[in-house]
């Protein structure tokens, strides 16, 4: 079955490589990842879609948390979340019939022409991922040239929020005034 | 204060409370070697080999609860210390690996000498660092020890570049707490989860404690006592748990697994309660998962979260440090009685001793030199008061079966990742971090070969290790799967090997070739009478065969046994035949 995880890790080099590398050696197949910032400029976000046994989205969780760097990790897999997949296609409009069949397609599907070539078509959707695949298939009716799709990011609902959101990164910062001449080693927790 | 990047290091050494290090310099890590001058107070030890080093950083770590700490500079120096690293993972052992780096400038331009090293050892590692700033290294060698020795211990690495250990900076040392928001260090246990736990303990009519290498590195081992004692639960050890709980005591069962005492490994399948303390259920200990222990209620106390479920399924999973979690469960325990399990563990017993092959010899001897009789006499000779330090192989499961441990940390050997060469090295730091004790280094003619470069470091650093090869020529465990499961071919197996004694002499060692039983006591005292490293060469019979066996994978029950006097048909001509 398909589990999905998401992980807040603290953005520093190094941490995805960690994260990444976990999964190969413990033989778990990712079907996606996805990594990016968060409001908070010292946490990253990733999310991941792996193929795995029922019972071992619990082992992976576990053994994510034995890296230092990662700070929460949930398995979303069985509770409510907003997941959303987006996708670029390429599709070769020679003519304005193609073209016309293209914006149309758009409107009806909620996605967006984001660029008008003379030979091609650029097209965006995001959505589950169910609708971009469906989007995706029909059209399949012009040539496609071209695609790419950002994977799986997903948020629970409701008001509880993954943990340690006012996280902020001193781990370093304890050293840096002395390093600005400040001399005293008193730069305890903020 | 002034300080280069390379002092700084030594100064935060020394706050960590560091008085002992292994090293190899090189060209990337010299300014550190060069700072070093500046803190006499601070011993280096040289070995011939990183690997070496890393061994006996390890064993150092071991035998006394504190930190190991190796240096090496970059590239092959780094990438030498992986086999040690590993080793130091799968027996979580704290170590700080602190390399040398190419420049800054100089990363990812294949330049001399360098390796991408926290890539190489990322997953032999607990956490690995590579400091980019000079301002940086105080906190990350802090953070590094304190990483190392909490938790589940294990290894740590810090790459430092060149230019980084050479910059000057004022220096502060940071006193401020560490912020590790994704690491926590488990404590105790829930009460809820002591409530479970206390159920099923109570509710047992043939319970077994599994305790583990946990036992040792949380220093439970009075706790660990007063449960089994005031509970009546007999203890079975994994092979890195033995010294947890004394093997004479009446309620020790001895070892569990592939090799270990039929009793306990019976005792495991038979169980209504198993209590997993400290241990991982590691596959040499199971055997077939799926068989593993069919009618038992199971309760995990582990400090590793992801242990917990990952092997075995368990009924009530207690993740803590074993010291606090049985001290929150001591004074709650109900005494209890199981004379009919022990009874029936006795008789277990019994079965295997007529198998035993000492006994065996004792009453036939066929005047040859038996491996099990060297470590009995071994026992003997040393009182059972040693500390041992074995290497990986046949001698390393006769070790455990014929040296029974007593004291808490009084045998060292690799048990997760069976590194041959671990041994004698690993003898070599150990003796150093604790030089009151008596150090035998009990190793292979195989596994010895791949480390006796050490013997240079035994001889220039005079320590007073006691070095037991036995040497059966061949690789001996190997040849036991290929009698057993290959139909005998010994496909490159056969050593031919130096001669040993000569060998030590050229490291001006003392050495001395046993072959016969008689001669063992002899040596052995002679070996402990002498001021410094000591080699004796046992020469052993070849084809010797460690009982019981679970072949890998198998059912737990289902050991390969030594036959009975009364199952052999021949028994009177050839009274050890196998």
């Amino acid at each position: 079955m398909k589990h999905t995880l998401i992980c807040l890790v603290e953005n520093k080099p190094g941490v995805l490589n960690r994260v990444v590398s976990l999964f190969r050696r413990r033989n778990f197949n990712m079907d996606s990842l996805t990594v990016g910032r968060t409001h908070n400029p010292d946490i990253s976000r990733i999310t991941v879609v792996m193929e795995a046994e029922p019972g071992d989205g619990k082992k992976v969780v576990m053994m994510l948390y034995k890296l230092i760097d990662v700070i929460e990790v949930q398995d979303v897999t069985n509770i409510p979340t907003i997941n959303r997949d987006l996708a670029l296609v390429k599709v070769r409009t020679p003519d304005a019939y193609a073209r016309n069949a293209v914006t149309d397609l758009c409107y009806e599907r909620g996605a967006r022409l984001v660029d008008i070539g003379p030979e091609v078509t650029i097209v965006e959707l995001a959505g589950a991922e169910e609708s971009v695949e469906s989007f995706v298939e029909a059209l399949h009716q012009f040539e496609i040239v071209e695609m790419v799709r950002t994977g799986r990011v997903s948020m629970g609902r409701g008001i509880r929020t993954m943990e340690q959101r006012d996280y902020k990164s001193t781990r370093f910062a304890a050293y840096a005034p002395s390093v600005n001449g400040g001399g005293s080693a008193e730069h305890d927790d903020e | 204060m002034k300080l280069t990047g390379a002092e700084i290091v030594w100064e935060c050494l020394l706050r960590e409370g560091v008085d002992l290090v292994f090293g190899y310099p090189g060209g990337a890590i010299l300014p550190i070697y060069d700072a070093l001058t500046k803190y006499p107070q601070i011993r280096h030890v040289l070995p011939r080999h990183e690997q070496g080093g890393t061994h006996m950083a390890e064993g150092y770590a071991r035998a006394t609860g504190k930190v190991g700490v190796m240096l090496a500079t970059s590239g092959p120096g780094a990438t030498n210390l992986v086999t040690g690293l590993a080793n130091a993972m799968m027996d979580s052992s704290p170590l700080v690996a602190i390399t040398g780096q190419v420049p800054l400038g100089a990363i990812g331009t294949d330049a001399f000498q360098e390796t991408d090293v926290t890539g190489c050892t990322l997953p032999v590692t607990k956490h690995s660092y590579l400091v980019t700033r000079t301002e940086d290294i105080a906190y990350t060698i802090r953070e590094a020890f304190h990483i190392a020795r909490t938790g589940r211990p294990g290894p740590v690495l810090v790459d430092i570049p060149k230019d980084v250990q050479n910059k000057v900076i004022e220096f502060h040392y940071p006193e401020s707490e560490l912020r590790l928001p994704g690491y926590n260090v488990p404590g105790k246990a829930h009460p809820k989860e002591i409530e479970a736990a206390l159920d099923l303990i109570h509710s047992a009519k043939r319970p077994l404690i599994l305790a583990g290498h946990g036992v040792l590195m949380s220093g439970a081992m009075d706790e660990i006592r007063s449960f089994a004692e005031i509970t009546q639960t007999p203890v079975a050890l994994t092979l890195l748990g033995k010294g947890g709980f004394p093997e004479n005591h009446p309620l020790c069962v001895g070892m569990m697994g592939m090799h270990g005492t039929a009793a306990a490994n019976q005792a495991i399948q038979q169980s209504d309660l198993l209590l997993a303390f400290g241990m991982r259920f590691d596959d040499r200990v199971t055997g077939n998962l799926k068989t593993y222990s069919p009618d038992s209620k199971k309760i995990h106390v582990e400090i590793d979260p992801s242990e917990i479920n990952k092997n075995v399924k368990v009924d009530v999973g207690i993740v803590g440090d074993l010291k606090m979690v049985l001290r929150q469960l001591l004074p709650k325990l109900q005494t209890g009685q199981h004379q009919e399990w022990i009874g029936q563990i006795r008789d277990w017993e019994e079965d295997t001793s007529e198998r035993d092959i000492l006994l065996r010899l004792a009453a036939h001897p066929d005047g040859k030199l038996w491996a099990a009789q060297v470590i009995a006499e071994l026992f003997r000779c040393t009182e059972g008061k040693a500390l041992t330090v074995s290497d990986v192989g046949q001698h390393q499961m006769l070790e455990a079966q014929y040296y029974p441990h007593t004291r808490p940390h009084s045998l060292l050997t690799s048990g997760g990742l069976g590194t041959m060469g671990f041994g004698m090295p690993a003898a070599i730091g150990a003796k150093l971090g604790r030089p009151d004790e008596e150090v035998w280094a009990i190793v292979g003619d195989g596994g010895f070969q791949m480390t006796l470069t050490e013997l240079g470091t035994a001889m220039q650093e005079h320590v007073n290790i006691n070095i037991a090869i036995i040497n059966n020529s061949f690789l001996g465990m190997v040849r036991q799967w290929q009698e057993f499961f290959y139909e005998e071919r010994y496909q490159s197996t056969p050593l031919k090997n130096p001669d040993f004694v000569k060998l030590a002499a050229a490291y001006d060692i003392p050495a001395r070739r046993v072959s016969t039983k008689e001669e063992i006591e002899e040596a052995v005292q002679w070996a402990r009478s002498i001021d410094g490293p000591t080699l004796i060469e046992f020469v052993v019979v070849q084809n010797d065969i460690v009982y019981p066996m679970v072949p890998a994978g198998a059912d737990l029950h289902a050991m390969i046994r030594r036959p009975k006097p009364s199952e052999s048909p021949d028994f009177e001509n050839n009274p050890t035949a196998i």
